[in-house]
């Protein structure tokens, strides 16, 4: 194995020609294909001189809706990676049977599955939340940008800066062969001396600093800047799921940070913390990281229950039913997400009482949920349902993730969790919930705010055909795993001797193959959208008959959001102004003042990669230099005094009046 | 109007001398008498003054976010209270869940004969 | 509602009613005191991680040196004075502050940072002197969690030294301006939060320890 013999050298550390996975056929073919790919972009960027355009409009950017974008962006690309690990994962398991060792070495197994683990976590589903957060909060809430729009660009960048090292990973060395949580003591020094678990720590640590920053922020915007009259319980929904989320983010993520730095301490430094001997103890770890892990499921499926609400009520031209009860449900969970974390590992050893309290309140905490449910089904009740995309995915997430939800139950009673940890079921339940959640929740919000961010629709006809091939396909997929796991198969299994199981994967097998003709047709449907932009154009900025004040600007909206903030003295704001007539103002702009771009957030997260990689790879001069130097340029930042600037009022009437005529071509027609 | 568009200048809290000097002093008595109280042993039994130290070390808290970090229920609009409860609670529930899970697992994993209606 | 009633009537009373027509600039940082109180809040969160480890593993010596052996409570008190000290000199630049004196802030800064660089130097000596006593944070787990949870308070004092340095520069520059006085307020959080941290490391990691 490559990397494991300790040679070190002042100047590159571990770092040597070893390193490149050469003698991995599968690796050297992504290698080459991605190598390819990267320089026909990089190529195309530079042959239609995009590099300036995308420099000072996009990565400097210090606007929600363009940082909004960019993440939702980064979790795409993050999305297709994890996906080919996922298909990769199943065909494996679909031929590893009589013998046959399938494709994979274990070396390189175990690499694909802590790799998809932890990409579809940390680098898709949070940054799809946090960009549809970044999005949406400032337009809700009637704010022209976040609290700390620096910042959020600098959270961006740092995210990215996380993605950027695991993919490294997948050429430079390699990545931890752990599980996506890194148990010791498999992940420290002794049973894992090479790289790959420090890419993850560092890869984690530095996207943390980054989730934490942006939970502040938003946090801070929601509290601070609401437009006049939105009182606590005027917001809408999806702004109080997101600041419950955030509040979770702020409150769990130093945990992980924590956790994290210990358990490099013990790789570093040689500390005794979850080490076998000196009185270190490896399950201190487990329920540490766990404190974190729940709350975070929590974090991930709270502002989709705010996109799911959000949906419901437009699509069926109701007003939500049980706004109050939606909104304490939310907070609840919030607050019990903190007392179950002990369910992940009933079968530590805790004991009968231990394992009570913790079975009960995860059975507790399934009655706001479920509360949530109800919600939405009396929303629907005698409603104007419009069976558009948004909507679609909606009816699917309340189907699929019902059933998650109650085989969660299930493995909340400890005497059945004996039996079903480490399961085939157990993955079969948490996929249950986040793709019946979480990715159902985002391609909903992707079709429901997609005119809203770019002013056109999506394309109706290839959004079914993803719709379509998704939803089957993900029962195809999961429900063999939910039946080999009550038969007691367990996880994170390379090859199998018992052949009868053999054509349980193969239907699982198919059932990814039918969900990968879905991420096909999602990303037709985006291509074929961008063509037929002109046909799907929409000039009011309120596409669906909205109800929240995202939808009372034009589509996309103008740098500044409003021209005017909006005065707010009902729940569902925009459709409180359309019912009584109101007109926007025409006249009388002012000045507008914004936060200037910077370029600093992309310049010191790009220090923080060069400073993680060089700790990865115990280059020590690279990471004193690179830490000193982030540490001068984060200085240097704070004496930059010149942070915003004017819109004109004359430029202000301009843009609105461009509105006008847009409105006034949609009323004409 | 609604107090959402508060401005910075009117949530900054006002310094006085007053403040400062009476929560120096506090905490200097806070500090020697648990100092005191372990290295003269004067209260001789060990879970006692163990208690009796981790009250005075409450009170100082206290002490230095009232009268240091001018904590109180209404600056930022509540907020601030708000997210120190909070905090607080989740200290709470860290520690001391921390501490019980692994209390119980070290019990029960101990190396020794288990007689089953002793295990926790 | 008072301030809408100046609205130019120009597009109907609702106009008026639902749109803020008489809008001022916003000044830049006001969320910035909330925003640095949550943050505090989430590092705080780091501390008592790093507490409940200690608490877990605080036992465990490994048939090394205890606390008993190691912990030396004069030196500590010390220690703790000079937190302290640095607690009410920073006060001291906060009223200057209040009172518009740009060189009575900068004198008690450099005052505080005094103190804390004393705190910090007891410190190292005090970890240089059990590390040369062979109590190095390898030894066992209880010295693993001490060192850690100690260390990043010292850490976290250090940061606040590298700010406080920025901060006279910067008040050097262009004095008590509003984004000025905003640094020193959350600095001025920032430093007292570590004070509070240090109550509970000095309770429940020196004293109880040496009860233990």
């Amino acid at each position: 194995m490559p990397n494991h013999d300790q040679t070190w050298s002042p100047l590159l550390g571990r770092l040597s020609l070893d390193a490149l996975p050469l003698h991995e056929p599968i690796l050297v073919a992504t290698f080459a294909a991605v190598a390819l790919g990267g320089i026909a972009l990089l190529a195309a960027l530079t042959y239609f001189r995009l590099w300036g355009y995308l420099w000072k409009e996009w990565f400097t950017s210090v606007d929600h809706k363009k940082i909004g974008i960019m993440y939702m962006v980064l979790g795409l690309v993050m999305f297709l990676r994890g996906f080919a690990d996922a298909l990769m994962m199943r065909v494996q398991q679909a031929v590893a049977f009589n013998g046959n060792e399938g494709f994979f070495p274990a070396h390189h197994y175990d690499q694909v599955f802590t790799a998809h683990g932890v990409i579809m976590i940390f680098f898709v589903a949070m940054p799809f939340v946090t960009g549809l957060m970044n999005f949406v909060v400032p337009l809700q809430i009637g704010a022209r940008d976040v609290s700390f729009p620096f910042l959020n660009n600098f959270s961006f960048w740092m995210t990215a800066s996380g993605a950027a090292l695991v993919m490294a990973s997948l050429f430079v060395g390699e990545f931890a062969q752990t599980g996506w949580l890194s148990y010791p003591p498999l992940s420290g020094l002794a049973y894992s001396p090479g790289v790959g678990v420090d890419y993850y720590i560092w890869a984690l640590q530095i996207a943390g600093v980054g989730t934490t920053l942006s939970g502040i922020n938003l946090i801070a915007t929601i509290v601070k800047m609401r437009a006049p009259g939105m009182t606590m319980m005027r917001m809408p929904v999806f702004t109080w799921t997101a600041l419950c989320t955030n509040v979770l983010i702020v409150a769990s993520f130093p945990v992980l940070t924590a956790v994290l730095a210990l358990l490099s301490l013990d790789r570093y430094v040689g500390t005794n913390f979850f080490t076998n001997d000196f009185g270190g103890s490896p399950m201190m770890y487990v329920n540490l990281i766990w404190i974190w892990g729940h709350p975070e499921v929590y974090i991930l499926i709270l502002p989709i229950f705010g996109v799911f609400s959000e949906v419901t009520s437009t699509f069926c031209s109701k007003r939500l039913f049980g706004y109050t009860s939606m909104v304490y449900a939310s907070v609840v969970i919030t607050v019990l997400s903190y007392i179950v974390w002990l369910h992940h590992f009933f079968t530590m050893g805790s004991g009968a009482s231990v394992n009570s309290f913790f079975g009960i309140t995860t059975m507790v905490i399934s009655i706001p949920t479920g509360a949530k449910m109800f919600n939405w089904l009396f929303t629907m009740y005698r409603g104007r349902i419009r069976f558009e995309l948004p909507m679609m995915w909606t009816v699917a997430f309340m189907l699929t993730f019902v059933i998650g939800g109650m085989t969660g139950v299930m493995l909340a009673v400890p005497p059945a969790d004996f039996v079903l940890h480490n399961s085939l079921f157990l993955i079969a339940h948490f996929h249950n919930v986040i793709i019946g959640g979480v990715v159902f929740g985002t391609f909903a919000a992707i079709n429901y705010w997609w005119p809203k961010a770019f002013g056109f629709k999506l394309d109706p006809f290839w959004g079914k055909v993803s719709f379509w091939c998704w939803v089957p396909g993900f029962w195809l997929a999961f429900t063999p795993l939910y039946i080999m796991g009550l038969m007691g198969v367990t996880r994170r299994m390379r090859v199998f001797d018992d052949a009868s199981l053999q054509p349980y994967f193969i239907v699982a097998a198919l059932g990814a193959g039918l969900i990968a003709c879905g991420i096909g047709a999602m990303l037709v449907q985006y291509g074929v959208s961008i063509m037929r932009r002109e046909q799907l154009r929409d000039e009011t900025g309120d596409p669906w008959g909205g109800r929240t004040l995202e939808w009372s600007t034009s589509s996309p909206p103008p740098a500044y959001n409003f021209a005017f903030t909006p005065v707010i003295h009902d729940i569902d704001a925009w459709e409180d102004m359309k019912r009584n007539g109101v007109t926007r103002p025409l006249e009388g702009f002012r000045p507008i003042h914004m936060p200037r771009n910077t370029g600093a957030g992309i310049i010191l997260a790009g220090i923080s990669t060069v400073f993680g990689f060089a700790m990865i790879w115990h280059i020590w001069w690279m990471a004193i230099a690179g830490f000193a130097t982030l540490l001068l340029t984060a200085i240097a930042h704070t004496f930059n005094t010149n942070r915003s600037y004017h819109i004109s009022a004359d430029m202000v009437a301009k843009t609105e009046a461009e509105r006008t005529r847009q409105l006034a071509t949609v009323e004409g027609a | 109007m609604s107090s959402s568009h508060t401005d910075a200048h009117d949530d900054a809290p006002h310094f006085s001398l007053k403040d400062y000097g009476t929560g120096f002093a506090l905490s200097v008595v806070l500090t020697a008498i648990p100092f005191w109280l372990v290295m003269s042993g004067a209260l001789g039994d060990k879970t006692l003054t163990a208690l009796v130290i981790a009250g005075f070390a409450v009170v100082q808290v206290v002490v230095h976010m009232i009268y240091f970090l001018h904590m109180n229920t209404k600056s930022q609009g509540g907020w601030n209270f708000l997210a120190l409860v909070f905090t607080l609670i989740l200290v709470g529930i860290v520690l001391s869940g921390s501490l019980w899970v692994m209390y119980h697992l070290n019990h029960n994993m101990m190396p020794m004969p288990h007689n089953m209606n002793e295990l926790p | 509602m008072s301030k809408h009633q100046f609205a130019a009537p120009q597009a109907g009373g609702l106009t008026a009613q639902y749109f803020d027509l008489d809008e001022h600039d916003h000044p830049e940082g006001g969320s910035t005191l909330l925003g640095f109180w949550i943050y505090l809040m989430s590092d705080c969160l780091i501390f008592a991680m790093l507490f409940a480890a200690y608490g877990v593993l605080g036992g465990n010596y490994a048939a090394g040196p205890g606390p008993k052996d190691l912990f030396e409570l004069p030196l500590v008190a010390i220690n703790t004075a000079m937190l302290l000290f640095s607690s009410i000199t920073y006060g001291f630049a906060m009223i200057a502050m209040q009172r518009g004196r740009v060189a009575g802030v900068q004198g008690w800064l450099l005052v505080t940072a005094l103190f804390g660089a004393a705190f910090l130097s007891i410190e190292l000596y005090e970890f240089s002197h059990l590390i040369a006593d062979g109590a190095t944070p390898q030894r066992s787990a209880f010295l693993s969690a001490f060192f850690t949870l100690v260390g990043t308070h010292g850490l976290h004092v250090t940061f606040g030294l590298i700010w406080l340095g920025t901060l006279l520069v910067q008040l050097g520059q262009s004095g008590l301006t509003e984004a000025n006085k905003r640094r020193l307020l959350c600095l001025s959080m920032f430093w007292h939060f570590l004070d509070v941290v240090w109550v509970g490391v000095f309770t429940f990691v020196y004293l109880m320890g040496t009860l233990r």
